[in-house]
């Protein structure tokens, strides 16, 4: 058993700037063996920073790191490696056309000598690693194939893949960035349970996330960071999701949204027998039949790369329509353009704000102009009215309250929460009669979660239809009225929002009829 | 509008100017300070070279003009470049848009007074005979534009491909059909074209001609189109990110397509004038890479249109003062274009001169063109 008491990793006085920021102002930070230390803060608080000192991707500007109370100096994740550190990104680093056994053993090839491989042409030596893996898996519980093609399995057998691969090079210091971000419920708990038989074998785990629930659920140790620095920790036995939200925003916030029961009105939006196909020509949308009323939120559940994408895009016009028809307001909108849609009472909020929902390199206030540059005030014979425009941009900016010294800012150099209330304000002060809502606080802070939320709300209370499509469960059930499960690409249940738990849309989310 | 907020514009818009300066000035300073040491080591002198430079291109009142006439057709095609970079597009056409564009101006010059039997007046032929040559820019300007848009097919390797099918014709025509009919002549060229068809030089001595005027004014135009305009907005947000523009409601095959035509009629319009305004013929070989400096100058002058009548001023007055400098110091004319290369260099490799002056990056980074079919 782990000697809960000893320090394994340990980071003193760690202090990074970039321009402008202060990412992490004199933060310590320590990790005991066999245990899970989870660190909690909002986006942009300073986690993923610290991580990156921890696995040598950045070198700290000032502080000192040390392993089993030795202090080291670390130049890359070579480093890192050396000293037993693992990381597992957000994002995984796996290539899809190997196989499980070749992507744990890419950096650190053995030859057929089972020697680290030194010349660029000895053997690679794919049984032995395939040996491993498997030995490996057997020991935690991961059920992995190594010759299974990495692009052929699950995102959660993706993300044990990368936990076996940072075993295989001997971690006994795990950091997961954000791990149960791309996962569904069901996944989360599975890897969760993979968490305590790693935790049983002695492994360390630093878990970052800004998910409150997780943290109670899976933690031994919780550290809170805000805005560069440690701001509290705690223990999850002696807390609760409002503290930590406490902590973590630096101010009461409200969990839930207060909202009043709905009051339907006439049918906005009318899909029916919806067929679209995705970039690569795959069937993505699959019949999809639903209705939207004046007054109602209806959410779309389903875990990522459901549909949904498909769905949001054919319904704003950037997709092309195989099948089926959508009306809008009473009007035969099938395979309109996106001016003919936003013409007749469509917002749109994207699913990626970088790509699809701002201009970057513009400045706020030619990103408030954005689908309305051509109507007038704006527009007068062709000629851009910038008074106008500053005009307007700095009221909007005002009533959504926007964080940015002027208007003149380009949109690239706000937070994501700014960027995303930017886009907020731009679709949600045209007059519009339905709002899709795509993702809208993916990767937002509390703060802002709480503020578009309210916003949303708003909206329909003044009789919008709005069409809320999420991945993240608990955003769902706070906003939704209706709920419609989507699962490859068909709608497998819709459900009266407060009849419905969790466990249960979980469940029809993974393709399971709970009831079955 | 209230005082504070124009002053807060202005204060935030001057810094961005001279922030985006910064950059090309200190390319331009280190190239001459590198040409100055290949001067050197080839036994010349790079202060008398460089003097000898500076008064062959402002040393005189003819230097001075023919400066402007040499920046003339650099304006233009600089800009043609620098609105399509906007655009997210790379012209690379330049060179055939405006060979085509001469051409036509040439032919259009001497054979529509010829068939219509009298002398017409300049307020009628000239415009006719610009109005040809950008329109046959803008059209081939266009089809690399509208191939992109619609197929996907890369701008860069059809402008390129255009260059041949453009000069090849060009040269079929000067040797051929449209080939000056005077016995005595045996150069590849066009007739002269009618007195009607000529833009008048500023003043009576010297070359310099209205067509420099008109190059600063196409300039002003540019700004006012791409900045003020909704159709520049249109321009500028299809080329900074397409697929918010097509989120936005902008028809983005459309817009592609045109601004590679309005590209294109900028590059025609140069050789239009240089036809009209000095040679008041087409010549084969005359354009000696206008189409390729430009894209040099429109990334020197950070593909805006004052960055780019600066920049095509200080290539214009190296092409000029080389030839003063090699008669007073011996040093070949080449040295310029190893100077031009320098700074292109310097310019698109920006981080060498970060890293030695310590600039911080602002803004954004020169690309030069996105992903293949992208």
């Amino acid at each position: 058993m782990a000697d809960s008491n000893k320090i394994v990793l340990e980071a003193r006085g760690i202090t990074k700037k970039f321009p402008g920021v202060l990412a992490n102002d004199n933060v310590d930070f320590d990790l005991r063996e066999g245990e899970v230390h989870a660190l909690l803060g909002e986006n942009g608080a300073g986690k993923s920073t610290l991580m990156n000192i921890l696995y040598g991707l950045y070198k700290p500007d000032g502080g000192e790191i040390l392993v089993n109370g030795q202090p080291i100096s670390m130049h890359s994740p070579k480093d890192a490696i050396t000293h037993g550190i693992g990381m597992v990104h957000q994002h995984f680093m796996l290539i899809p056309v190997f196989t499980v056994a070749e992507n744990i053993m890419l950096g650190s090839e053995t030859d057929h000598r089972t020697k680290p491989s030194e010349s660029p042409l000895s053997i690679l030596d794919r049984e032995e690693v395939s040996r491993l893996v498997s030995k490996l898996s057997d020991k935690y519980g991961f059920k992995i194939d190594p010759h299974s093609l990495v692009g052929d399995l699950p995102v959660g057998v993706q993300q044990r893949v990368e936990i076996v691969k940072a075993l295989y090079r001997k971690a006994s210091i795990l950091i997961l960035d954000e791990p149960t971000a791309v996962l569904t419920p069901q996944e989360a708990d599975d890897l969760f349970q993979i968490i305590r038989e790693l935790k049983k074998q002695g492994v360390s785990i630093i878990f970052i996330t800004h998910k409150l629930r997780e943290v109670l659920a899976i933690a031994d140790r919780i550290t809170v960071m805000r805005a560069g620095k440690v701001v509290g920790s705690a223990i999850p036995s002696e807390s609760d999701e409002h503290l930590l939200a406490t902590m973590m925003v630096g101010r009461e916030v409200i969990l839930t949204v207060d909202k009043q029961p709905a009051t339907p009105k006439e049918t906005i939006l009318s899909v029916r027998d919806l067929n679209v196909s995705d970039q690569r020509g795959l069937h993505a949308v699959r019949n999809l039949s639903f209705e939207v009323k004046a007054g109602e939120i209806l959410g779309i559940a389903g875990v990522q790369g459901n549909g949904q994408t498909e769905l949001a895009e054919a319904l704003s016009g950037l997709l092309r329509i195989d099948g089926g028809n959508i009306e809008l307001d009473g009007k035969n909108l099938t395979n309109a353009t996106p001016r003919q849609l936003t013409n007749n009472g469509l917002a749109n909020i994207p699913e990626d704000r970088q790509k699809h929902g701002l201009v970057l390199s513009y400045t706020i206030a030619d990103n408030t102009i954005l689908c309305d540059y051509y109507q007038a005030p704006f527009n007068k014979n062709g000629v851009l009215q910038q008074g106008e425009i500053d005009r307007y941009s700095r009221r909007l900016i005002s009533e959504f309250d926007v964080r940015t010294p002027s208007p003149y800012v380009s949109a690239g150099k706000l937070s994501g929460g700014n960027q995303q209330k930017v886009i907020v304000a731009r679709e949600l002060s045209r007059n519009v009669k339905l709002v899709i809502a795509s993702q809208p606080t993916r990767g937002l802070d509390v703060g802002s979660i709480e503020y578009i939320h309210n916003q949303i709300v708003q909206m329909r209370d003044r009789g919008v239809a709005v069409l809320l499509i999420s991945a993240e469960l608990d955003e769902i059930l706070a906003l939704s009225d209706r709920i419609s499960v989507m699962y490859r690409g068909e709608i497998v249940t819709t459900v009266d929002a407060k009849s419905i738990s969790k466990e249960k849309l979980g469940l029809w989310m993974a393709g399971i009829h709970p009831d079955n | 509008m209230s005082e504070p907020v124009e002053k807060e514009n202005k204060g935030q818009a001057l810094k961005s100017v001279l922030n985006s300066l910064m950059v090309p000035a200190l390319a331009i300073i280190t190239a001459t300070i590198v040409g100055g040491i290949v001067i050197a080591v080839v036994g010349g002198n790079p202060f008398a070279a460089y003097s000898g430079l500076l008064q062959g291109a402002f040393g005189s009142v003819k230097a001075i003009s023919e400066t402007a006439v040499w920046a003339t057709p650099y304006i233009f095609a600089g800009l043609a470049v620098a609105l399509a970079f906007k655009g997210g597009l790379f012209n690379i056409g330049g060179e055939g848009q405006l060979a085509l564009g001469a051409t036509t101006a040439a032919f259009v010059g001497y054979a529509l007074p010829a068939w219509v039997g009298y002398e017409m007046p300049t307020i009628v032929l000239l415009p006719i005979t610009i109005g040809a040559g950008i329109m046959v820019g803008f059209i081939w300007g266009a089809i690399p534009g509208a191939l992109k848009a619609f197929t996907g097919a890369h701008e860069v390797i059809n402008t390129i491909m255009m260059n041949y099918i453009a000069l090849n014709i060009v040269s079929f025509l000067m040797n051929g059909p449209i080939k000056d009919k005077d016995p005595l002549n045996v150069i590849a060229r066009s007739p002269l074209i009618a007195e009607g068809a000529r833009i008048a030089p500023i003043f009576d001595n010297l070359r310099v001609h209205w067509g420099f005027v008109l190059a600063l004014l196409a300039a002003a135009f540019v700004w006012w189109l791409l900045w003020k305009t909704t159709l520049g907005y249109e321009i500028r947000t299809v080329g900074a990110n397409p697929d918010a523009a097509k989120y936005a409601g902008i028809n983005v095959k459309k817009i592609m397509t045109f601004t590679m035509g309005l590209s294109g009629l900028l590059a025609g319009l140069a050789g239009t004038i240089e036809v009209t305004g000095l040679n008041y013929r087409h010549e084969l070989g005359f354009s000696s890479g206008y189409g390729f400096d430009a894209i040099a100058i429109a990334l020197l002058g950070k593909n805006h249109p004052g960055g780019v009548v600066m920049a095509a001023i200080l290539f214009a007055a190296m092409r000029n003062g080389a030839t003063r400098m090699q008669f007073l110091t011996q040093i070949p004319v080449d040295i310029i274009s190893v100077i031009q290369a320098l700074i292109l260099l310097f310019i698109a490799a920006d981080s060498i001169i970060r890293y030695i002056y310590r600039v911080r990056q602002s803004g954004e980074k020169v690309v030069l063109t996105r992903g293949w079919g992208g």
